[in-house]
């Protein structure tokens, strides 16, 4: 983070400390508006990802930060410096695009020496040096001498990042780099941009992609967007835990989000609530059991939020043993060799559920409870109600994580009873050694004749 | 299915030929023998000779064969600087009226007929301040008016057609635009930018309805040495200049597009 004029081995040009800053950016083609008041902060030596689905503006973001397009309103701010203004060239920073863009007449090493060349700001001596540098930290050494057409695609991209490099830019600024190539070559590439990040630990990189786990693997930070608007942005933990928005919850990582109704909110110890709530019915009525989830921000008992599940914290149980539970119908059964995925209809809704591989698996039809940790389990805004789209403007602070999220308390849930739920998140994996009272016995056709029977109660206790 | 595709190629190869043939092969078969010919009264000629090309480099017919060459390299050279230019600015303009307006300029000499061009230049350049009635400079002027047209055709689908990722990749990277131009852009024009300059060369050695109109005793191209004595009846020594300027011709254009093969990147 430190900035780099006051680190004496900086090898960055004298561009400043880097950073990007988007100051209320509006970007609109013919009228058209792509990106909408987009504010979002990026420090020195930070990633932060841009993430969203097609067509949501993170190219045009982007662009608007190199300079290939002008924004309406709003000011782009690189190094601390404001560059709104400022043609491309003037603005010194590394961009690798798409398609890679490699000059074709050129050879890796003139392609990667064309920014140094182009800029004059290191002698022609130095230049070889920088090149093979920049050549070695990608990987590409060997092949300098190659046409760009006489490599592969993975390889074609490492010297698209070796050209950027060579510049020694403070921002490094990537759209969709691994979006060409294959999925094995996809996890290595980005274990090496890793890697690069970490041996340039000054470089903010701003890198969009469509693809959640690039964002979680190599971000420190997140920004979803949709529709031409920043919906949410936080660390990559944060996003992921304790998502703010449902179009986060469901783009960042999967989740099953459930209409429910508050019944009671009380503090928890760290600085968050949890939340009894009621799953919504179908039809409309709020008859389902009461289970326990967090909350972020105090909710009024009667209020409806939204319950974000993530399927793997689910698990599947016998009744009797998980108060933290919801009764539901098998409706899929999946078997993915380790895994199994369960699709169950709960009160309406279907709820997916992942595990490892079930020796007994459920079958369709059967009568099951889905358990889960009440600090697993997010209460989050209902995207019905309140504003849909949050206002961008406050979800872009580059709130730095707040400690009570990011460390979650052990659970130990205070406002309720202490659900031994907590203990049978890992059932499903050790089901399989244990033999009788185990949840996976919950799943046998026996249990389905006292399912039935749960609701009733569970109704009782509603009224 | 195979055999009557098979038939299908041999019929199509077929109707090719006779085209071939008939367009391009019986025309050029009959000059390059009509340049041996002495005498030809019947199917093929009745007896041979090589008086005709003797004829035809020793006499002055040929002196126009500098001329041309001479005229054909400067104005397809000017051609190519011009038709690039507008080219180039075409695609950098972003207005649409200025867009129509440079199309616009660059189309007119195809849209009218050469004659005109000719006719154009000598009246604008007879009289008044600037006098160029009967030198060599209106006579390469019509040739490169005529030929940039296609210069700027060839070039500006070429720019049209180039990734601006290469530009923008060269900007990000720090290059300011003439350096973009030189070491980018240009390069990878280059097969159009020797396809056109070959296009212009050849366009400007056949070049006649307006070189006509402005020509001078002293700048008189092969085409129109052709015309004169063809005019004065002497068929056989203009087949043989004829095949010679087409040799020449050919074997430029092969240079060229030898060139243009090793300037072809993907
Ligand atoms: N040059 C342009 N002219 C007009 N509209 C454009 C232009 N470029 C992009 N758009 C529009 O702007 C919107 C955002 O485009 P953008 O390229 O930023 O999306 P994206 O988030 O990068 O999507 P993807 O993941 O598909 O790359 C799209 O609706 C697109 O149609
Ligand atoms: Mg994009």
């Amino acid at each position: 983070m430190a900035a780099t004029d006051a680190d004496p081995t900086a090898r960055r040009t004298g561009r400043g400390s880097g950073g990007i800053r988007f100051d209320d950016v509006t970007v609109a083609y013919n009228g058209n508006v792509v990106l909408d008041s987009f504010t979002l902060d990026v420090a020195p030596g930070e990633v932060v990802a841009l993430l969203g689905p097609s067509g949501s503006g993170k190219t045009t973001a982007l662009r608007a930060v190199a300079g290939f397009v002008r924004p309406a309103s709003g000011r782009v701010h690189v190094g601390g410096r404001d560059v709104t203004d400022l043609p491309p060239y003037k603005r010194g920073l590394g961009m690798v695009v798409q398609q890679y863009a490699l000059f074709p007449h050129m050879r890796v090493e003139q392609n990667v020496a064309f920014g140094l060349k182009a800029q004059k700001i290191v002698a022609k001596s130095e230049i070889p040096a920088r090149v093979a540098e920049a050549l070695r930290m990608t990987g590409m050494a060997q092949y300098a001498k190659r046409y760009p057409r006489e490599l592969s695609g993975g390889q074609q991209q490492r010297v698209a990042i070796a050209r950027a490099l060579a510049i020694q830019p403070s921002v490094l600024l990537l759209d969709e780099p691994l979006s060409a190539l294959d999925a094995q070559l996809r996890s290595g590439m980005l274990a090496e941009l890793a890697r690069l990040h970490r041996e340039l630990p000054d470089v903010s990189i701003l890198y969009v992609t469509h693809d959640q786990i690039e964002a979680l693997t190599l971000a420190d930070r997140i920004a979803v967007m949709n529709e031409a608007r920043l919906v949410e942005v936080g660390t990559a933990r944060d996003l992921y835990k304790r998502p703010g928005t449902e179009f986060a919850a469901g783009f960042v990582g999967n989740s099953n989000l459930l209409p429910v109704t508050v019944a009671e909110c009380v503090a928890h110890g760290d600085g968050s609530f949890r939340a009894t709530v009621r799953i919504a019915t179908e039809s409309g009525a709020t008859t389902g059991e009461l289970v326990t989830a967090t909350c972020t921000e105090n909710a009024a008992a009667g209020e409806t939020r939204t319950l974000c599940l993530r399927p793997h914290f689910l698990g599947l149980a016998a009744a009797e043993h998980h108060d933290n539970a919801f009764s539901g119908t098998v409706t899929e059964v999946q078997w993915r060799g380790s895994a199994h995925r369960i699709f169950a209809d709960v009160h309406g809704h279907e709820v997916r559920l992942d595990t490892n591989e079930l020796r007994n698996p459920p079958a369709i039809g059967d009568e099951v409870w889905l358990h889960f940790s009440a600090e697993d389990a997010v209460l989050i805004p209902a995207s019905g109600t309140g504003s849909p789209s949050p206002d961008p403007v406050s979800a872009a602070e580059p709130a730095p994580a707040n400690p009570a999220s990011t460390e979650p308390a052990p659970a130990k849930p205070a406002s309720t009873k202490p659900a031994p739920a907590k203990d049978a998140v890992p059932i499903p994996a050790t089901a399989t050694g244990s033999p009788s009272p185990d949840p996976v016995s919950a799943a046998e056709p026996a249990l389905a004749e006292t399912a039935p029977a749960e609701p009733a109660p569970a109704e009782d206790a509603a009224r | 299915m195979l055999l009557y595709t098979r038939r299908a190629q041999r019929i199509a190869w077929a109707v090719f030929a006779f085209f071939f043939l008939l367009l391009f092969a019986l025309p050029f078969g009959v000059l390059v023998l009509a340049a041996f010919t002495k005498q030809w009264n019947g199917a093929f000629p009745s007896s041979y000779t090589f008086s005709n090309v003797t004829a035809a480099f020793h006499t002055d017919p040929l002196d126009g064969l500098e001329t041309s060459l001479i005229t054909a390299l400067l104005s397809s050279l000017i051609a190519l600087v011009l038709g690039t230019w507008a080219a180039l600015a075409l695609d950098a303009v972003r207005n649409r009226v200025g867009k129509t307006l440079i199309q616009t300029v660059f189309m007119l000499p195809i849209a009218v007929p050469s004659v005109v061009v000719g006719l154009a230049l000598l009246v604008a350049f007879s009289q008044g301040p600037v006098l160029l009635n009967g030198t060599n400079t209106i006579v390469v002027m019509a040739h490169s008016i005529l030929v940039t047209a296609y210069a700027f055709q060839q070039v500006s689908a070429a720019v049209t057609r180039l990734d601006p990722a290469y530009e923008q990749a060269a900007a990000s990277l720090g290059a300011r635009p003439y350096y973009t131009l030189l070491r980018v852009k240009l390069p990878l024009l280059l097969p159009a930018l020797t396809g056109s300059l070959a296009l212009c060369f050849a366009l400007s050695m056949g070049e006649l309805g307006a070189t006509a109109m402005v020509y001078s005793a002293n700048w008189t191209t092969l085409p129109l040495r052709i015309y004169a004595l063809d005019d004065r009846g002497h068929q056989f020594v203009a087949a043989a200049v004829t095949a010679v300027m087409m040799t020449i011709t050919l074997a430029v254009l092969l240079v060229v597009s030898r060139i243009r093969t090793r300037a072809n990147y993907r």
